[in-house]
C-alpha cells in the first residue's frame, strides 16, 4: 500500500518560507499569485493488512514524528 | 550540595557546542562533565544535571531537534526530568526539549528568515531556580545567539499559563532592559528567549550563556547560570 502524507503548518502559524517563495514568485512575474504556504511531503510504502490498519500506522507514524501537531497538521492520502 | 555536581553533556551527530558547554561546566565545577553518546541507554550513576548542547542535530532533517528528540538516551533524560533531576537544553538542545515534550511549545523558522548570529541582552525573569539563583530577578544580562529557528510559539493556554505560573526564564531586551520592539531577534512571542516546565528543573532557552564565560571573548555573564548550578 502506498500513501502520500502532507504536513502543512496550522492556518495562523507564520511561515516565512512560504513568504519567501511568494515573494520570488511574484519577482518572477508569475502571475495571479495570491499567496504561498510551504509545506512537506512524505510518500510512504505501507506494510498493512487493510485500510483501517494502514490508517491507524500513518496516524501513529504522523503524531509520534511526522508532525509536530504543536504547530503542524497532516493529511494522508493513498495513491 | 555535599558534593559537587555531576553533570552530563548528550552529545549526538550534529552537536557542536559540547565543548564550550563543558568548558563552562568544569570552569564552574572544577569537574569535567560526562559525555554521553546518544545511542547510549542510561545516564552515569549520580548525575545530578543533563546538558543537551546547541549545534545542528541530525542536520536539522524534519524539523529542528526531531530526530534528536527520539533518539535512546532520551528515555533516559525524560527519566532523569521526572525524578526531579536538573536537565538544561541550549538552543537546539532547547528544540530538542520541546520536541520531546519535557517542554511546552515549538521553535520556528525566525519571522524575519535570516540566521542570527549576535550579541543578545535578556532580562532575567526570576531568579528563584537551580539555574538563575546567580542572577538578580530583572537583571539584564548578555550573551550570545546564534539561531535560524528560535521563533517560540506556543498556543493562547499555554502561553497563560507559562505567563501566570512565572515560567518565562528570560526576555529579549535591549541594553537598558527594554523587552521586545526591536531587542526581538527572531519574532517569540512575548519576547520569550527561554522557559521552565511546571516543577522548574527542566531549562531551555535559545542564547548560549556558555559562550560568555570569558572576558576575552567578549563578557562573562553566562558563568552565573553554571555557577548557579554548581553551587
Amino acid at each position: 500500500m502506498k500513501a502520500r502524507v502532507t504536513v502543512t503548518l496550522k492556518s495562523g502559524v507564520l511561515d516565512p518560507q512560504g513568504k519567501a517563495i511568494e515573494g520570488a514568485l511574484k519577482s518572477l512575474g508569475v502571475a495571479g499569485v495570491a499567496k504561498v504556504r510551504q509545506g512537506k511531503v512524505f510518500d510512504i510504502e505501507l506494510d498493512a493488512a487493510d485500510r483501517a490498519a494502514a490508517d491507524r500506522q500513518l496516524a501513529d507514524a504522523c503524531e509520534k514524528l511526522l508532525a509536530n501537531t504543536i504547530v503542524e497538521d497532516y493529511a494522508v492520502e493513498y495513491v | 550540595m555535599s558534593r559537587p555536581l555531576r553533570a552530563a553533556v548528550v552529545v549526538f551527530p550534529g552537536s557542536n557546542r559540547e565543548g564550550d558547554v563543558a568548558r563552562a561546566l568544569k570552569q564552574a565545577t572544577g569537574e569535567a562533565p560526562a559525555m554521553i553518546w546518544h545511542a547510549d541507554r542510561g545516564l552515569p550513576p549520580g548525575t545530578d544535571l543533563v546538558v543537551l548542547p546547541g549545534g545542528f542535530s541530525y542536520g536539522d532533517y524534519l524539523r529542528c531537534g526531531a530526530i534528536a528528540a527520539r533518539a535512546r538516551v532520551m528515555d533516559a533524560v525524560g527519566a532523569h526530568a521526572e525524578r526531579g533531576g536538573l536537565v538544561l537544553g541550549i538552543c537546539n538542545g532547547f528544540q530538542i526539549l520541546c520536541e520531546a515534550g519535557l517542554l511546552p511549545g515549538a521553535l520556528m523558522r525566525n519571522a524575519g528568515r535570516r540566521f542570527v548570529c549576535r550579541m543578545q541582552h535578556l532580562r532575567v525573569e526570576t531568579a528563584q531556580t537551580p539555574f538563575a539563583r546567580r542572577y538578580r530577578s530583572g537583571e539584564v544580562i548578555k550573551v550570545a545567539i546564534a539561531h535560524g529557528e528560535g521563533n517560540y510559539a506556543i498556543d493562547a493556554a499555554g502561553l497563560e499559563s507559562l505567563e501566570r505560573d512565572g515560567r518565562v526564564a528570560f526576555r529579549y531586551c535591549d541594553a537598558a532592559g527594554k523587552v521586545g520592539g526591536d531587542a526581538n531577534p527572531n519574532g517569540s512571542i512575548n519576547d520569550i528567549a527561554g522557559v521552565y516546565n511546571a516543577r522548574f528543573n527542566v531549562l531551555g532557552l535559545m542564547p548560549h550563556p556558555e559562550n560568555l564565560i570569558d572576558p576575552l571573548v567578549g563578557g562573562t555573564d553566562g558563568r552565573g547560570m553554571f555557577e548557579g548550578l554548581a553551587a
